[in-house]
């Protein structure tokens, strides 16, 4: 089938593709940043923890050959920062909105600082899986090659759901979220919850960030990552800390995210920078929509500095 | 009742210790502001210190080409000042709402859209006069500026939205508009490989301070921070605002307008960090294009945090971090730095202040005081 029979089929397509493709790195910050959140505290450090996760899954990529390993790598990179962030927030009187700043300072400069020798190279990527072998139009077969990262995120999702639910570790995150209180009482450290409710957020954090120089776009540059971390953080917000409800938000973030290239890829070019921004102006449109000066968020934790 | 007798002689006796306190103790909360951010500050330094020694770099050497690029002579002085302008102005952004208890860090959105906003004040008014054209850069830029952070305050008021998060989201936004107009319909035709507005004209550039390359932009900063000093800390304005950032319930309670305080404040925060962007277009750049979103916005929070929020001590503050920036070439040139380790520094500066909060008024020798 020719590229022009399909005409401005296109930019749906490109939107479901994006939908697949841009969303997982929201996928993955927003899962991590709502365990964190869930258990009493924000890390708004995670742009930076995706941008560090970035360059070392491309840098271990490059230097060892196996993508996966830089996977893991950018995971491990992630919990430290975490763990940096947990332990600057156990001292007394720390606010741990400010330190998130610091550290999405700090995270990105360190990138671009370590990053600096590997904007050259080309280090392997993260292979993809072709769903769309039984179409003839290549733009749905683009569209339908998916990576493994998103369908674990997706699962994961589901999991996490069922975890806080069920689990004795989501029970404990959620009491040290809901009361610190009653999390003491019950003789467990509640900063000691957090470090590892934080740690766990940054390590699915950086695995976000590896999707972005491994698969999509697939190339470590300073640009790869423009705000995605704190959209993320955003989205935790109004997906209401619920981990499903992060899954369809990250979709309709990654679908929007497409529509500037998407559009631009049929000649619609006037207005790409804000299509560009639609991912933000999305958020924007739904905090506003969704929050109320009146109420605290339904299913807010309630030990969270940002909601009180 | 012979209990509650006994506990206005014990309070006595432990407040007879205060009246004869030792000069440490009588200043201890100033020397604190003073002496744990500079220990912050220089244990900051040191960690990059390390870091940089783990690439095979002499610390040393980085110490003093740091201090040479930042304060050595009087070009390096009259490089870091001419930074120090802006970051003044784009730290007020984080300064002024902080006192209302709000974390703004939108500064960078702020400062695009005052650019803009100025930029096209200057294009629509070509001809006129230059110090009218000036003055109404100014104004353009303090109010887009402002109506920008004031959104931000607006939505936190009204909507409940969180200023942090919204004030960010606000600066992409921001990045969005500049390059949509400058790409489009603002854009010079002669500029093709940066696509930037036309030139304000040189005859409406601000100019320098005479005597100096220090353009006037720095005197617009210390202006607007003693203005912001003497709004918080000495009119009933800022006292008002004081008092909502420590107790909003109670603000409400002694019926103090708070939607109109933070408003004002937030208006003022944004005007300041517009004002720094008209400077960049009046005094450096010329026009408007993606150069002008170089961090100011970023780094003015960091001036702002490590000031403790302080509109005065902001001002040695941004000095400092100025002389950190303008540093950053001569580590390229000299010990073949990235430009990135300005940014690493920064960011462990900023860890280590906040860590550092910990330490308020438990440092042994200076207790006691009331």
């Amino acid at each position: 089938m020719a590229d022009g029979s399909i005409g401005l089929w296109t930019v749906p397509l490109a939107v479901l593709g994006g939908a697949i493709r841009v969303s997982t790195p929201f996928l993955f910050v927003s899962l991590g940043e709502c365990i964190t959140e869930r258990s009493g505290r924000i890390n708004l450090g995670l742009e930076g923890t995706l941008v560090m996760g970035a360059m070392s899954a491309y840098g271990i990529s490059y230097l060892t050959g196996s993508p996966w390993l830089g996977v893991l790598a950018a995971g491990i990179t992630g919990a430290l920062l975490g763990a940096l962030h947990a332990g600057i927030c156990s001292l007394p009187r720390v606010n741990d909105v400010a330190v998130g700043i610091a550290l999405m300072l700090f995270g990105t400069g360190l990138a671009f600082y370590l990053g600096k020798p590997l904007i050259e190279p080309t280090a392997p990527r993260l292979p993809a899986i072709d769903f769309g072998w039984w179409s003839d139009i290549p733009q749905l077969r683009a569209a339908l090659r998916v990576n493994v990262l998103f369908l674990i995120g997706v699962a994961l999702a589901p999991i996490l759901y069922w975890a806080f639910r069920t689990t004795r570790w989501g029970l404990l995150i959620r009491t040290a979220g809901e009361s610190s209180d009653a999390a003491r009482a019950m003789g467990h450290s509640v900063l000691l919850i957090r470090l590892r409710a934080t740690m766990v957020g940054g390590f699915l954090a950086g695995i976000g960030g590896s999707f972005l120089s491994l698969f999509y776009p697939g190339s470590w540059n300073e640009g790869l990552s423009s705000g995605q971390g704190i959209t993320a953080v955003a989205l935790v917000i109004f997906a209401r800390w619920d981990p499903l409800l992060c899954l369809w938000a990250s979709l309709a973030f990654g679908g929007a995210a497409a529509l500037g290239p998407a559009l631009q890829s049929v000649g619609v070019t006037s207005g790409y920078h804000l299509f560009n921004a639609a991912p933000y102006i999305l958020t924007l449109a739904i905090m506003i929509v969704t929050c109320s000066p009146k109420r605290t968020l339904t299913g807010a934790p309630a030990e969270l500095s940002i909601t009180r | 009742m012979t209990t509650e007798a006994a506990d206005p002689t014990e309070a006595v006796g432990a407040v007879a210790p205060a009246a004869d306190p030792g000069f440490l103790q009588r200043h201890g909360t100033t020397i604190e502001y003073i002496l744990i951010p500079g220990a912050a500050l220089a244990g900051a330094l040191v960690v990059f210190g390390i870091f940089v020694a783990m690439f095979g770099k002499n610390p040393l050497d980085l110490y003093f080409y740091m201090y040479y690029g930042a304060f050595g002579t009087w070009f390096s002085w009259q490089n870091t000042l001419t930074r120090a302008a802006p970051l003044i102005l784009t730290a007020l952004c984080t300064a002024l709402p902080a006192q209302l208890g709000m974390v703004i860090i939108g500064g960078e959105g702020a400062l695009l859209i005052g650019a803009l906003s100025a930029t096209s004040a200057a294009l629509l008014l070509q001809g006129m006069p230059p110090l009218i054209v000036q003055i109404a850069m100014v104004i353009a830029g303090v109010s887009g500026g402002g109506l920008w952070i004031m959104l931000a305050g607006a939505l936190r008021q009204y909507r409940g939205v969180n200023e942090t998060i919204s004030s960010l989201l606000l600066v992409y936004i921001g990045l969005a508009i500049l390059n949509h107009l400058v790409e489009g319909a603002m854009r010079d035709p002669a500029s093709l490989n940066k696509p930037s507005t036309r030139e304000i004209g040189a005859a409406n550039m601000i100019g320098s301070i005479p005597g100096t390359d220090v353009h006037w932009g720095l005197v617009f900063g210390l202006i607007a921070a003693v203005a912001a000093y003497i709004l918080i800390y000495h009119t009933v304005f800022g006292f008002a605002a004081r008092v909502a950032g420590g107790n909003i319930r109670a603000a409400k309670i002694v019926g103090l307008g708070v939607s109109k305080l933070i408003l004002t404040i937030c208006f003022l925060a944004g005007g300041a960090a517009g004002l720094a962007g008209m400077v960049e277009v009046a005094a450096v750049q010329g026009r408007t294009n993606a150069n002008l979103a170089a961090g100011y916005g970023f780094t003015g929070i960091l001036v702002a945090f490590l000031a403790r929020q302080n509109p005065l001590a902001i001002i040695p503050v941004a000095i400092l971090l100025g002389g950190i920036s303008a540093s950053g070439g001569l580590l390229q040139r000299r010990l073949g730095l990235p430009d990135a380790s300005v940014l690493v520094l920064q960011g462990i500066i900023f860890v280590f202040v906040l860590a550092s909060d910990a330490l308020y008024g438990r440092i042994g020798f200076l207790k006691g005081k009331s």
